[in-house]
């Protein structure tokens, strides 16, 4: 939530998204979002052009005040990604060492053939309220979104961020080629807070709609 | 599902509460203080994770002439102080960088002095703190042939930098020392334009664009870390080490 919150922050500083190495206000976007007012190219005054060249790179100075609260919001956000990496390293370790990755998330083999994803959704629809409560086994399609939340976009939220590091993308100059760019990579952060909001709103949704206080129970101090 | 196989996850919770508060324990003293501040020590634990585990003096990524873009100039994109508008209108020819504090020979560098010492010119990519990118060619003298010219000292431990538009900051001598620390007066093969640091600007490839001041006036080498007081950044809330 913090991560949100602060990355929400500091996307509203700039909030146009680009793809490759460089973007900036005199580029076009590859989408600008409605978040801030800090995106108005037509005040942007003394225009020199570097070179002779046709459609030459040019610079231009920006008068408007900006919005802009990244000192602390990018403090804080930093500071929870160390937390997020800390208690996501335990999660991991213990995780595979108790055996709950292979036991409980991973799908079994059987389980991803199309006829069993097909019966698994159609029972979500319409929505009724399942068994609860601590030791249930994971439904299958609640196997695949945490499986993916924890192993893909976890990971490349870490691996996409650190690509926005002017010092670890000195030392590891692999990951600009991996993801494409800096730009790139800030752009599939972004896709990766807007899967994790969504997941987020669809888990408490579902908290909620099975029984908010018994499911509580269950996810902290076990069964009853 | 047996109990026995699952983290008991009671004395787990507890745990964590009572161990957290060891994590941030003291640092040294020439390291950047945290005032106690919290961010300021989740600040502190990315610079020394950065000193500690990446490798020193490796090279930011360097980019073919093709790839330069437009780059906005932002921040000051002219200091309208007296001094620096008599600097301008004589063309720089009067305007001087002085090098001093933990060096053995103080001086002044004149503008001519400093471009017949051996250059460096580099296609880089700024990274602005507010999310921006853009690919500029930066031609300068390395930082590191102006500190050995005035003699720095072995107690050096960091560079200060002082700017025409009021801005004060720092770095420490591992980027100071960094063969792509530059103070440039050449971008994209002219003179440095007014709007983005005439006569010389720093580029501090290791880090945010922030960190690259630009109309430079003096550079002051220190011992110890200096926080630049009201006029530093860690003391207005941002972070003063930008490698991020």
């Amino acid at each position: 939530m913090t991560l949100a919150l602060s990355g929400f922050l500091i996307l509203m500083v700039h909030p146009r998204l680009y793809l490759g190495h460089a973007g900036n206000d005199l580029m076009p976007a590859l989408l600008t979002l409605p978040i801030s007012n800090n995106y108005r190219p037509d005040e942007l005054h003394g225009r020199i052009v570097f070179t002779e060249l046709p459609n030459a790179p040019v610079s231009a100075e920006r008068n408007y005040p900006l919005f802009n609260k990244n000192g602390w919001a990018r403090s804080l956000h930093f500071l929870a990604a160390w937390i997020l990496v800390g208690s996501g390293a335990v999660y991991f370790s213990l995780g595979v060492f108790s055996g709950h990755v292979r036991r409980d998330l991973l799908p079994r083999g059987g389980e991803l053939a199309p006829r069993s994803l097909l019966q698994d959704l159609r029972n979500h629809f319409p929505p009724r309220a399942g068994p609860t409560g601590a030791g249930l086994p994971y439904g299958l399609l609640q196997k695949l979104a945490y499986a993916s939340v924890m192993f893909v976009v976890l990971p490349l939220m870490v691996t996409t961020g650190l690509t926005m590091s002017p010092a670890v993308t000195a030392a590891y100059p692999f990951l600009l080629d991996v993801f494409g760019g800096y730009q790139t990579a800030r752009t599939i952060h972004f896709c990766g807070f807007t899967a994790l909001v969504l997941f987020l709103i669809v888990h408490v949704v579902m908290v909620i709609a099975t029984g908010f206080g018994r499911q509580l129970r269950a996810m902290t101090w076990g069964s009853q | 599902m047996k109990p026995s196989s699952r983290i008991p996850r009671r004395a787990f919770i507890t745990g964590i509460a009572s161990s957290a508060g060891l994590l941030l324990a003291g640092c040294s003293q020439t390291d950047p203080p945290t005032y106690g501040h919290l961010l300021r020590m989740g600040d502190l634990l990315t610079y020394k994770a950065h000193r500690l585990l990446l490798p020193a003096h490796s090279l930011a990524r360097e980019y073919e002439y093709a790839d330069i873009s437009s780059v906005p100039a932002i921040g000051t994109t002219n200091p309208a102080n007296e001094l620096y508008q008599r600097l301008l209108a004589n063309r720089f020819a009067d305007w001087r960088l002085t090098v001093e504090g933990s060096v053995a020979r103080p001086r002044a560098f004149s503008l001519d002095e400093l471009r017949r010492m051996p250059s460096r010119t580099q296609i880089t990519r700024h990274t602005c703190e507010e999310g921006w990118s853009a690919i500029a060619q930066w031609t300068g003298v390395p930082l590191r042939s102006v500190l050995e010219a005035a003699g720095i000292r072995s107690t050096a431990r960091f560079v200060q930098f002082y700017a025409y538009d009021g801005w004060e900051d720092g770095i420490d001598m591992l980027d100071a020392l960094h063969p792509q620390t530059i103070l440039a007066y050449g971008m994209n093969g002219r003179d440095l334009p007014t709007s983005h640091g005439a006569p010389l600007r720093a580029r501090v490839e290791t880090q945010l664009g922030y960190k690259s001041l630009k109309f430079l006036e003096r550079i002051v080498v220190t011992d110890h870390f200096d926080d630049h007081g009201r006029r530093g950044l860690i003391r207005n809330g941002w972070s003063w080490y930008a490698g991020i």
